[in-house]
């Protein structure tokens, strides 16, 4: 459920970028806090850990496909919030810089989808309240399940209001919103039920370790009232972020799709002051104005209700044709340079590749 | 998801071996090559939706990436193959959803649906590409030390350094575990819940204890909680160059429509 480069707009890649370097940087002052006692290590290697436990595949019981660990939530229980944010948000780099999953652009959203929604909200608002402060088995397993459900249903929902801001998918909100949130549900439930189990496994493997408190001595305690605000805070903000980008930046999203349903009237938005302020603020912070604005008939989203069908066939073909000769243009460079390097042969550096010596 | 993960850390090996070339693109600083990823990932999104082909002269600059840094465009591609699904998964509706005529070639009609999953194709291979490419030009080690310069915070790229080191350290040992398990399987099936349970729980208590020895090792040789990141990086007037003339052409791209007027200077001239 990675979120991908091709779906994001740079308005709200950008703004959940911002989100995600936020609470990075607030999670990273909070562990400097907190004494150093082979915490590094320790995240370093739990972040390599989400990668191998991906790999122990196990079979659904009958439904004859298989599931995997996600890991989010697991990290929180293991290491508190703010440890577990800054490596699900690492493990989310490499998978993106390393593996072509999701992408650079929609890493911001990715971390807030699948970080920071586990380790901020499932884990100190479910999973706590669930397992209590001296928790059974059996509790810390339906802990693990309920936190884990309601991590994944939230990070589901972050695609579906991403996608729909960004507004380069066709798929409607609601639509959308149908298609995710059950298949979430499922994933949700496999993934709690074998997180249940790790953690149950731990518990009886390990009683001297504290879950949750390992690297964030004031988790520990019951969570404070000013932790819980900050906590509904960031959401807010989250929210409210959101939901400006909606009233402001991209419109013609929410309108053409309510236009879509109205049976092809626009729909008669208020015009209020707010409205006015934002759509002028828009206007004069806006990197690029002209985007989704185009006046010609093959890029104009805001022209169409209006003037379609008027296709250009003369344009459409020059586009084409220009089109076919800038890749073949491309191809050529390409191909002349490999020519080129070709007859200079690169020298080699040492591989690096002999990582086999383990500590 | 078994053969998924191995195929990625096979990739990872290719791509370790293909950043240890010494080509001119691999001897850029880092920051320039991040720099102007980042700025054509944003110049990639920014275009509407139903742009296909005023995005394709963007992709002069990973040709060009590949091209001299002698990356060969097979593993490339395949791993973007194997990343693809999602995005198709979500683009696949267009066409369905979408049926307004937008464009016309000769007689075929072809509606905006149609054009903007073309888009979303394009676009998904353009980024995806050409992040792959800066890793196999550049090396993860290397990006990671750009990105701590343009100043992400040093927990997280210490982080970063540290999953990168072990993920194949431990990838080995689940491999054993894995295979230790299918040998007494019967039928090779895969394990159930349970069992699945109890495997990742010791391969967790196995990473706990692998945590503290190396935590140990680093006290060892002097660790006093400070990382000292020792890779010098020089900004040269090339590496200023480069990232100047690639966002000025991605500044170009964006602003006109190229392929358009070399379609109706080609007409004009035919």
């Amino acid at each position: 459920m990675h979120m991908s480069d091709a779906l994001v707009s740079p308005a709200v890649g950008g703004a959940m970028w911002g989100v995600a370097v936020g609470v990075a940087a607030w999670s990273a002052r909070k562990l400097r806090q907190a004494p150093e006692d082979g915490r590094v290590p320790l995240m370093g290697v739990l972040g390599a850990f989400v990668f191998a436990a991906q790999m122990v595949t196990f079979a659904i019981p009958a439904t004859g496909s298989s599931g995997h660990l996600g890991g989010g939530v697991l990290l929180a229980i293991i290491l508190g919030p703010g440890a577990a944010f800054l490596v699900m948000a690492s493990v989310l780099m490499v998978q993106a810089l390393l593996f072509a999953d999701g992408g650079l652009l929609a890493l911001g959203c990715n971390i807030v989808n699948l970080g920071f929604f586990a380790s901020f909200l499932a884990y100190p608002f479910v999973f706590r309240p669930v397992a209590g402060a001296r928790p059974t088995p059996r509790r810390l397993f339906g802990a693990s399940l309920a936190a884990c459900v309601v991590g994944l249903q939230l990070g589901a929902l972050g695609v579906v209001v991403e996608t729909a801001l960004s507004g380069v998918s066709e798929l409607r909100f609601a639509s959308f919103l149908l298609l995710m949130q059950p298949i979430h549900l499922a994933i949700g439930i496999v993934e709690g039920l074998v997180t249940g189990a790790v953690v149950v496994f731990l518990r009886r493997a390990r009683a001297d370790l504290p879950l949750g408190t390992a690297l964030a001595p004031e988790a520990g305690r019951p969570r404070s009232r000013r932790a819980a605000l900050v906590a509904v805070g960031l959401v807010a903000m989250l929210g409210a972020g959101v939901l400006s980008w909606f009233a402001s930046s991209r419109p013609d999203g929410l309108e053409w799709s309510l236009a879509r349903l109205a049976g092809g009237r626009t729909p008669v938005v208020p015009d209020t002051g707010l409205r006015r302020a934002l759509a002028r603020a828009q206007a004069a912070m806006a990197l690029l104005p002209e985007y989704g604005l185009e006046k010609n008939a093959a890029g104009g989203r805001e022209s169409r209700p209006r003037s379609w069908p008027a296709v250009d066939a003369g344009t459409s073909t020059a586009g084409l044709v220009g089109a076919l000769l800038t890749l073949a243009l491309s191809g050529a460079v390409g191909a002349g340079l490999r020519a080129v390097r070709r007859s200079a042969p690169a020298s080699r550096a040492p591989s690096l590749r002999s990582r086999q010596d383990v500590t | 998801m078994t053969a998924r993960i191995e195929s990625a850390l096979a990739h990872i090996g290719s791509i370790e071996d293909l950043a240890a070339l010494d080509t001119p693109i691999h001897r850029l600083d880092p920051r320039a090559k991040l720099v102007t990823t980042l700025a054509l990932l944003v110049a990639v999104a920014s275009f509407g939706r139903y742009e296909v082909t005023r995005l394709l002269p963007l992709a002069l600059y990973p040709i060009v990436l590949a091209a001299l840094g002698d990356v060969p465009a097979g593993p490339i591609l395949a791993r973007l193959a194997l990343a693809s699904p999602f995005a198709i998964l979500v683009g696949i509706f267009n066409p369905l959803i979408d049926r307004a005529p937008l464009a016309a070639l000769g007689p075929v009609v072809v509606t905006g649906g149609w054009l903007s999953f073309a888009s979303i194709l394009v676009r998904f291979g353009l980024s995806l590409g050409t992040a792959l490419l800066l890793v196999a030009t550049t090396g993860f080690d290397a990006v990671c030390a750009a990105l701590a310069r343009l100043g992400l915070p040093r927990a997280l790229v210490i982080q970063l350094l540290f999953v990168y080191r072990y993920l194949f350290v431990l990838s080995d040992d689940a491999a054993r575990m894995i295979r230790a398990h299918g040998l007494r399987a019967p039928l090779g099936r895969r394990p159930g819940l349970r069992v699945a349970g109890s495997m990742l729980g010791q391969l967790l208590l196995r990473t706990l204890a692998r945590a503290q020895r190396i935590h140990a090792a680093m006290l060892c040789r002097g660790f006093d909680g400070v990382f000292r990141l020792r890779r010098p990086l020089r900004l040269g007037a090339r590496d200023v160059a480069f990232a100047v003339g690639w966002c000025g052409w991605f500044a170009l791209v964006r602003a006109v429509d190229l392929p358009q007027l070399l379609g109706a200077v080609l007409g004009r001239l035919g």
